[in-house]
């Protein structure tokens, strides 16, 4: 009995601790995404957040000088999309794979350049990490805290304040935002402003709290998965919340399930496990979306008559 | 001082208005007065939706003044235009569908960073503001969930609700039906009798006569005329707006009709939400005639037309078109209809007539760009292209005469003018025209009426769906009744008139 409550307290600490990034990627994407911005770069973003954030852990032996720096190298990337698409009204998905790519060659490029550890940042002591609060064994570190609390705050301001109502009406009809007398740039800037800062945490949150430095590619895809939580959520903080826990868990069982035998079935191949968040994401883009949640004006550019 | 004297809500001083090479708006003055309504007309393109943007801060002027109660003021943008008690009601409304009543109204206007007290306070005005003008609508229903005479008066109550003591309305009356019209006058005058100032722009004269106090005529960019409404008629402002005498009516030959070109029978069709929106239509237009479709906006006639255009497939039922046979099993998607000699001109222009982003030239092609002359080898030929819709363009006063200029640059009634041409200029042997002049100035509707029974007396079947029964009686030689997704009765046009087609449009809707 006892074996099978600390089986399930495991898994369920290990579900958070993979959800956590998803979760803050989630909640910056949503922002983004009411405001009508599509943010595909969520995984460029949160990849050079990382790097910045192991780097400069590792160069100033302080773990806040990490997660500063990893918020400065998000919202660069964030306000290099926005200009791309909210001043100069570029394609929102295009301009999202090009911060990928950037982030992704950028990444190796100084880690190589900086450490000569074939792209790694070198190894961060404890003192140079964020460390667990209260159970070291759960790995409960202040980012788990904020992604938590991220959820609540999110829905409270998109639901509740000025500025959320402004955010759902500019994702939806821009033109209503404008004849109201009310910036739409400024509110889309701000509102990829505030997806970089979620970005930065959810970096910061892999490479200096989850692991001990950063690895090229260490974000592997979870910027998408993200995104496909947002999606499955229907643009809703808490579903979205509730989607990053199911894929969280997906991976924690998956972990668990290396090397074991099942009944019946032998050993799992691993390549499958692995892949396992990723087809649920495929399955749920496919199959599960509604058609008339999204933000109706995500993805166009505002053009003002003038 | 100056505003103690002045009895100008609005003063308009040399307005101009450029976009490229077309001068919209020239050196236009005029005066509004304070507690009055004032009605706008002009043909299509004469420039009023864009004078009344420089008004509301949408586009900036050349040159020009602009005085609100008095004061001189720079409009750089809305903000401005609201901060002056101005508020507009435009065209295609500015709600966010998805939005409550409540949340609309706020929006822009929320009185603090939280919602909740904002909310609140929005509800007991908006409490306030339906008893005060008679426009009750619920503050919590969707905005997509509402009428659309109701979303109008969601527009009024925003307008409204910022204190606006300056009200335009820029052909308010194009998506209504006639009740929802009359109301939305009645709400006018109350308006002004609490001291807003009006401004009313439409091509309807029955409303310029019905509540205005004055009426300023534009044509071409310039205020050519203004009349105190009680010394003016329908005939004289007609006159003036379009530079000669309109005629209101024409004598038509009585119908010499041939075999039939399109008969249904038992059509239905179930939407995707499980509605049946067609019920059980059977009937029959033969070549040679005009047969109207009568009925309450959204009864089914949309439906229908796109059932018979093949944008959508029939559920139950058959079609003949032209001798081909149509129905659930055998489909016609809408190229093959064409094929067969079926043109369509639908209700909705901007999102199923042409693409905005297209070139005019390009929008006068549109569904027949395969054909010669206009394509040889694949090849789309520009010149020819540019040539024959300059053609159109002459034939039917397509305004500016400017193949390439895009679609959406052209004012609504000259992009209507630009589809009927294209779908009308290829001899069709059956006509499908859904609501042929809405929006349309009055010179425009004499010569799209005309063009229609020319086609029907060149031996064309034409169908014509339209909410406007004044409309129907003029134009066509049968006229049938929809209510409820059915044909609930039909008249020979000779025997019917606004009442008795009004009473089967709503009687049958009660049963
Ligand atoms: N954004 C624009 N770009 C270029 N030309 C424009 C633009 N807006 C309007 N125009 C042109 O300015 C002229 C006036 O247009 P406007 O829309 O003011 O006419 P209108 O009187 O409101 O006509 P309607 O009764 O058809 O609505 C037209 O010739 C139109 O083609
Ligand atoms: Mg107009």
């Amino acid at each position: 009995m006892e074996e099978v409550f600390t089986l399930v307290v495991a898994t369920l600490a290990a579900t958070l601790r993979v959800a956590t990034p998803l979760v803050l990627c989630a909640m910056g994407g949503l922002f983004s995404e009411k405001s009508g911005i599509i943010d595909v770069g969520l995984e460029g973003k949160m990849l050079m957040a990382a790097f910045f954030a192991a780097a400069t852990a590792a160069v100033t032996d302080s773990a806040w000088m990490g997660v500063g720096a990893a918020i400065i190298a998000a919202e660069a990337l964030a306000l290099l999309h926005g200009f791309a698409c909210i001043t100069h009204r570029g394609n929102q998905v295009v301009s999202g794979i090009a911060l990928n790519i950037l982030a992704m060659g950028l990444t190796v490029v100084l880690g190589t350049a900086w450490f000569a550890r074939g792209g790694q940042t070198p190894p961060l002591s404890a003192g140079e990490r964020l460390n667990p609060i209260f159970f070291p064994v759960a790995g409960d570190n202040v980012i788990v805290y904020a992604a938590l609390l991220s959820v609540p705050v999110t829905w409270w301001l998109i639901e509740r304040t000025r500025f959320g109502l402004r955010l759902r009406a500019v994702g939806e009809m821009p033109l209503a935002v404008d004849a109201a007398g009310i910036s739409v740039p400024w509110l889309r800037y701000r509102a990829v402003l505030l997806c970089g800062l979620f970005a930065g945490l959810a970096g910061a949150y892999l490479s200096i709290a989850q692991n001990a430095g950063f690895s090229r590619d260490m974000t592997a895809g979870q910027g998408f998965i993200a995104l496909a939580a947002i999606i499955f959520g229907r643009w809703r903080p808490f579903p979205a919340f509730g989607a990053c826990l199911a894929f969280g868990l997906l991976d924690a069982i998956a972990i668990r399930l290396q090397g074991v035998k099942l009944p019946g079935i032998g050993e799992v191949p691993v390549q499958l496990i692995q892949a396992m968040p990723y087809l649920l994401t495929l399955f749920l883009l496919a199959g599960f979306i509604g058609r008339t949640v999204a933000p109706k004006a995500a993805g166009v550019p505002y053009e003002k008559e003038h | 001082m100056q505003e103690l004297t002045s009895d100008a809500a609005i003063e308009l001083r040399g307005i101009d208005k450029s976009f490229g090479s077309v001068q919209a708006v020239r050196g236009v003055s005029l005066r509004i007065e304070r507690g009055s309504i004032t009605g706008i007309v002009g043909e299509n393109g004469a420039g009023k939706s864009t004078l009344m943007s420089i008004l509301y801060g949408l586009y900036r002027a050349d040159a020009g003044e602009i005085r609100v109660e008095g004061r001189p003021v720079e409009m750089t943008s809305p903000r401005d235009a609201i901060g002056r008690g101005i508020g507009m009601v435009h065209q295609h409304f500015m709600l966010v569908d998805s939005f409550t009543v409540l949340e609309n109204l706020i929006l822009g206007a929320e009185g603090g960073p939280l919602l909740a007290g904002g909310l609140a306070a929005a509800r007991a005005e908006l409490a306030r503001l339906a008893q005060d003008y008679g426009l009750a609508v619920d503050p919590d229903a969707r905005v997509s969930d509402l009428s659309v005479g109701e979303q109008q008066r969601v527009e009024i109550l925003k307008v409204l609700f910022r204190g606006a003591r300056i009200l335009i309305l820029d052909e308010p009356s194009a998506v209504l039906t006639p009740q929802e019209t009359n109301r939305l006058l009645q709400i006018l005058r109350v308006l002004r009798d609490r001291g807003v100032t009006v401004v009313l722009i439409t091509h309807k004269l029955r409303e310029i006569l019905s509540v205005t106090d004055r009426v300023i005529v534009m044509r071409r960019g310039e205020v050519v005329a203004e009349r105190a409404t009680s010394k003016t008629s329908a005939e004289e402002l007609a006159e003036l707006m379009v530079g000669r005498k309109v005629r209101f009516s024409f004598d038509k030959a009585p119908a010499r009709t041939g075999e039939p070109r399109l008969v249904a029978r038992g059509l239905s069709l179930v939407d995707d939400r499980l509605v049946r929106v067609l019920d059980d239509i059977s009937f029959e237009v033969r070549a040679g005639e005009i047969v109207g479709i009568a009925g309450v906006s959204g009864n089914g006639q949309s439906e229908l037309l796109q059932v018979l255009a093949g944008i959508r497939r029939p559920t139950g039922g058959a079609l003949e078109v032209c001798g081909r046979k149509v129905d659930a099993a055998h489909p016609a998607d809408p190229a093959e209809m064409r094929e067969l000699g079926v043109a369509h001109v639908p209700e909705d222009r901007l999102r199923q007539g042409l693409v905005p982003a297209f070139l005019a030239s390009e929008t006068s092609i549109l569904g027949y760009q395969d054909r010669e002359p206009f394509c040889h080898n694949y090849l789309l030929d520009g010149p020819a292209v540019g040539k024959y819709c300059a053609e159109l363009m002459d034939r039917f006063d397509v305004r500016p005469r400017t193949p390439g200029l895009l679609s959406s640059s052209f004012s609504g009634g000259n992009q209507q003018k630009l589809i009927l041409a294209r779908e009308m200029a290829r001899h069709p042997r059956l006509l499908l025209v859904g609501q042929p002049t809405r929006g349309v100035d009055i010179g425009a509707i004499e010569f799209i009426r005309r063009e229609l029974i020319a086609s029907r007396d060149a031996g064309c079947a034409v169908l014509v769906v339209s909410v406007e029964l004044e409309e129907i009686l003029s134009l066509a030689d049968r006229i049938l009744v929809m209510s409820g997704g059915r044909i609930v009765g039909e008249v020979a046009a000779a025997d019917a008139d606004e009442r008795t087609l009004g009473l089967m449009m709503t009687g049958a809707r009660a049963a």
